[in-house]
C-alpha cells in the first residue's frame, strides 16, 4: 500500500499536465479582470515579471525590456505581463508611471499581493518565463544591467518562431 | 462488496487526481547576522547576542480550484531591530481555499483588503517582521458579473500569542474582527458599458471589532465599527478614485483614550497618455487608528491601513529620512509627473529621456478644544478629545519632499540616473526625538552604469546629503549629543561589478563627515557578494550598518547600528 502510494506520488510528480499558473484573478489598468491561470499567447512564450513603482532595479529592468520588446515580439512572439505589487498607497501611480515611461507591457495590478504569494515571490524584481503550455520553464530574481540577454536566450530556447 | 470496491475505486481515482493534477510550490528565506563589537560606532556591548536569525519556509499546494498552504517561521533569536516578541519557532500561517469563480471559501490565515484598506487590510511584510493576518474564515461571492461580496471573521496574528479565547485580562488579548465588503463594477455588469470609454466601480465596506473592556479606569466600548464608501471613475485617459471612511469612538493607547469618532478621505486624480503621466493625490485622516487591541502600540494589530502617499525613496541617503504615517491625523497631498522626451528629438536623443517630478507634503490637522465639565480641554483622556474642521490645515508641517529625476540611456553601454531631492522632515514628530531640530536637507543622487560587454557591467552610485542648519559648525550641548547621531552632512559611494547572470560584487561607504558631533563622524564601510541562480539568491555582506529606518509599504522599523557579517539565502520552487 505504501509502495502504491509512493508510486502514485512519483507518477503524480511526473505527470503534471496542467498549467503552472495559479487560479488568481487580477485587474488590468482598465479595471478588467484577468485570470492568471487562463493567460495564453497562442502557444508562444509568456513572461511574467513582478515590480513596484518604488523598486529601483525593477524600473531599470522594465526600461531595458521595453527597449528590446518590439524586437523580441517580432522574433519570438513573446508577450510580457508586468505585475505591479504596489498597494493602496501607490496603486493610483501605476498607470501614470507606466504611461509616463512609455512601457508597452500588459500591466496587471496585484494590490493585495495574491499572485505574489501564490507564485512565491519574495522580493521584486522576479521574472518568470512560461512556455506555450503554461509551464514555468525559467525564473530569475534580481536585476543587473544586461540580465535581459539571459532571459532572451531562454525565450529563444522555447520559441516556435525561432529565426 | 461491489459497493466497497467502487468506493475504494472512487477514492483511488480521487487520490490520483489529488496528486496528478497538483502543483506544489514554495519558498524559503533565511536572514542571519553575526554581530561584532565596534567601539568606533558606539557598539561596546552585544547584550549577549552574537547571532540573529530570521527564517521562513512556505509551501503551497494547488489543484484546480483548491489551494492550501502553510508557512513555518523561525526567529532564533530575531535580528536586531525586529520585535523581541518574534523570538520563537513555529507554524505561523496556514490556509485552505476553494474558489470556483462563483463562491470562494477560505479557512485559516487570511490576507485581504477592502477598497484602499481604510477599514480593513491584513498583510505580511517579511522584511519588517510585520504580519497582521486574520485567522478565521472568509467567504467571497460573485453572484453576477461585476458583483463581488466578501465577508471575513477571525482574530489577528499577534506574534506567537495563542488565538483561542482566553482570559480577557491577558496582555495579549485581542478582539474578534468581522467585516463585509461589496463591490460593483458597472462595466462588467451592464452589457452596454462593456466596451465603454467610461468606467465606474462602486464599493462599500463595514468592519467591526468586538473587544473586552480590560480597563478599570475608562469605559471601553466593546463593539467598535467602521464603514467606508468608495468610487472609481475613468474616462479615456482620466481616472478618479476616492474613498471615505468613518469610525465610531474608539479610545486607545494610540489616541490617548479620547472618545472621538474617526474619519479618513483618500482621493486621486490622474491623467495618462503614452509618454506622459500625472497623478494628484490628497488625503485627510483624523483619529483613524483601528486596532483589534486597544492597548496596542506601534504597528501592532492594525485592522486598517492608512496609506502614506509620499514618494518612496530606496537609495541609501534619500531613504534615511522616510516618512511614516501619523495615525492620529494628517493632511497630505502628492503630485507626481512622469514624462518621456521622445526618441530622436534634440533632448531625447537616440533612446529618449525619462523625467520624473514629485512633490509631497504632510501637515497636521487642526484641533480645537472641547468643553469638559466647566473647562475647555484639548486631547485629554476620557473626553471627546477635540473638534477638527475638515478642510483646515495646521501650520505644523510633518514632512515635505520635492524631487526631480532624470533617467537617460546615453549610449548602448552607458546609462545615467540622477535625482535632486529637497527634504523637510520633522524628526521630533516622526521618530519621537524630542527637542531635535527639523531636518532640512538637499540630497543629490547619481547612478551611472557602464556595460563592459554582454555579461559584465560596472555601476557607480554617488550620493550626498547636506543639511541646511545642522552641520559641522552647529553647536550641540553635551547633554543633547545623543540626539545628533546620524545628523549633519553625509556622503555615500558605491561601486558594483556584476557578471550576468550569477555574480555581483560591491563595496560601499557611507560617511557622516559633517556631523556636528566629532565622535559621530563615522565611516560605514560594507562589502557585499551576491550570487543568483534562477530563483535562488545568496547574499553575503560584511561591514557596518548605520542606525536607520527600513520602510516597506509605508510601514517602518528602526534598525540599530551594527557591525558584523550578514547572510541572506532565499529560494523558491
Amino acid at each position: 500500500m505504501t509502495l502504491l502510494l509512493m508510486g502514485l506520488v512519483v507518477t503524480g510528480l511526473h505527470a503534471q499536465t496542467k498549467s503552472d499558473l495559479p487560479n488568481v484573478t487580477l485587474k488590468d489598468l482598465n479595471g478588467k479582470n484577468v485570470n492568471i491561470s487562463k493567460l495564453s499567447n497562442n502557444g508562444n512564450p509568456i513572461v511574467i515579471t513582478f515590480w513596484a513603482t518604488w523598486c529601483g532595479p525593477c524600473i531599470k529592468e522594465h526600461n531595458a525590456l521595453n527597449d528590446v520588446y518590439e524586437d523580441w515580439q517580432d522574433e519570438t512572439g513573446v508577450k510580457i505581463y508586468s505585475v505591479s505589487i504596489d498597494d493602496s498607497r501607490s496603486t493610483a501611480k501605476v498607470k501614470p508611471v507606466v504611461e509616463g515611461k512609455g512601457w508597452d507591457f500588459e500591466i496587471l495590478l496585484d494590490v493585495n499581493s495574491d499572485l505574489k504569494r501564490a507564485m512565491n515571490v519574495s522580493n521584486p524584481p522576479h521574472t518568470f518565463l512560461i512556455d506555450g503550455k503554461g509551464k514555468i520553464v525559467y525564473q530569475h530574481t534580481g536585476y543587473f544591467e544586461g540580465a535581459e540577454e539571459e532571459l532572451y536566450e531562454q525565450i529563444l530556447k522555447i520559441s516556435k518562431k525561432k529565426k | 462488496m461491489f459497493l466497497s470496491f467502487s468506493i475504494l475505486g472512487g477514492l483511488v481515482a480521487q487520490a490520483q487526481d489529488f496528486i496528478e493534477n497538483a502543483q506544489v510550490s514554495g519558498s524559503f528565506q533565511t536572514d542571519a547576522q553575526y554581530y561584532m563589537l565596534d567601539k568606533g560606532i558606539g557598539i561596546t556591548d552585544l547584550n549577549g547576542k552574537k547571532l540573529g536569525i530570521n527564517g521562513f519556509g512556505k509551501v503551497n499546494y494547488t489543484n484546480g480550484n483548491f489551494s492550501a498552504g502553510m508557512r513555518f517561521e523561525a526567529f532564533m533569536p530575531e535580528l536586531n531591530g525586529f520585535r523581541s516578541e518574534l523570538n520563537g519557532v513555529g507554524l505561523a500561517n496556514f490556509f485552505a481555499t476553494y474558489d470556483n469563480g462563483f463562491i470562494g471559501m477560505t479557512v485559516g490565515d487570511i490576507y485581504d483588503q477592502f477598497g484602499s484598506g481604510l477599514t480593513f487590510r491584513t498583510y505580511e511584510e517579511w522584511s519588517l517582521g510585520m504580519d497582521n493576518a486574520l485567522r478565521g474564515a472568509r467567504v467571497v461571492l460573485r453572484p453576477a458579473q461585476g458583483i463581488t461580496l466578501k465577508a471575513v471573521y477571525g482574530r489577528q496574528r499577534y506574534f506567537w500569542a495563542p488565538y483561542l479565547e482566553r482570559d480577557f485580562n491577558a496582555d495579549d488579548y485581542r478582539g474578534i474582527v468581522r467585516g463585509a465588503d461589496a463591490e460593483w463594477d458597472l462595466n462588467q455588469s451592464i452589457a452596454a458599458l462593456n466596451e465603454s470609454k467610461f468606467t465606474m466601480r462602486l464599493g462599500g465596506s463595514f468592519v467591526s471589532k468586538k473587544q473586552a473592556d480590560q480597563s478599570s479606569f475608562y469605559n471601553i466600548p466593546e463593539n467598535v465599527s467602521a464603514a467606508a464608501a468608495r468610487i472609481n471613475l475613468g474616462y479615456g485617459n482620466w481616472a478618479f478614485g476616492t474613498e471615505y471612511a468613518y469610525k465610531i469612538n474608539d479610545p486607545s493607547a494610540i489616541n490617548n483614550f479620547i472618545y472621538k469618532e474617526g474619519r479618513a478621505l483618500l482621493s486621486s486624480l490622474s491623467y495618462s497618455q503614452k509618454g506622459f503621466g500625472a497623478v494628484l493625490q490628497v488625503k485627510r485622516t483624523d483619529n483613524m487608528s483601528f486596532k483589534s487591541m486597544y492597548t496596542g502600540k506601534q504597528n501592532d494589530l492594525d485592522i486598517n491601513f492608512i496609506p502614506p502617499i509620499n514618494y518612496t525613496h530606496t537609495h541609501s541617503l534619500p531613504s534615511m529620512y522616510t516618512y511614516s504615517t501619523q495615525p492620529n491625523g494628517e493632511m497630505a497631498a502628492q503630485l507626481q509627473v512622469n514624462y518621456t522626451i521622445p526618441k530622436g528629438t534634440a533632448l531625447g536623443g537616440k533612446y529618449g529621456t525619462k523625467l520624473a517630478f514629485n512633490m509631497s507634503q504632510v501637515n497636521d490637522i487642526v484641533r480645537d478644544s472641547v468643553s469638559f465639565g466647566n473647562a475647555m480641554a484639548l486631547n485629554q483622556p476620557g473626553t471627546l478629545g477635540y473638534t477638527s474642521k475638515f478642510f483646515a490645515v495646521s501650520d505644523h508641517r510633518f514632512f515635505r519632499d520635492i524631487n526631480f529625476e532624470v533617467d537617460k540611456k546615453i549610449s548602448k553601454d552607458w546609462h545615467l540616473t540622477a535625482q535632486y531631492i529637497n527634504l523637510y522632515y520633522d524628526i521630533e514628530t516622526i521618530e519621537g526625538h524630542a527637542g531635535s531640530p527639523v531636518v532640512k536637507a538637499n540630497i543629490g543622487f547619481m547612478d551611472v552604469t557602464y556595460k563592459i560587454n554582454k555579461k559584465q557591467s560596472l555601476r557607480l552610485e554617488l550620493q550626498g546629503l547636506w543639511e541646511n542648519e545642522v552641520h559641522k559648525g552647529y553647536e550641540v550641548e553635551e547633554s543633547e549629543k545623543k540626539d545628533y547621531q546620524k545628523r549633519g552632512d553625509w556622503a555615500f559611494a558605491l561601486l558594483e561589478y556584476s557578471i550576468n547572470p550569477h555574480w555581483s560584487f560591491s563595496i560601499a561607504d557611507k560617511w557622516n563627515y559633517g556631523n556636528p558631533v566629532e565622535e559621530y563622524r563615522d565611516h560605514y564601510f560594507t562589502g557585499t557578494v551576491t550570487y543568483i541562480k534562477d530563483a535562488t539568491r545568496v547574499m553575503l555582506s560584511a561591514g557596518r550598518q548605520s542606525e536607520g529606518v527600513v520602510c516597506v509599504g509605508g510601514v517602518c522599523r528602526t534598525v540599530p547600528a551594527s557591525s558584523g557579517v550578514s547572510l541572506t539565502v532565499s529560494t523558491s520552487f
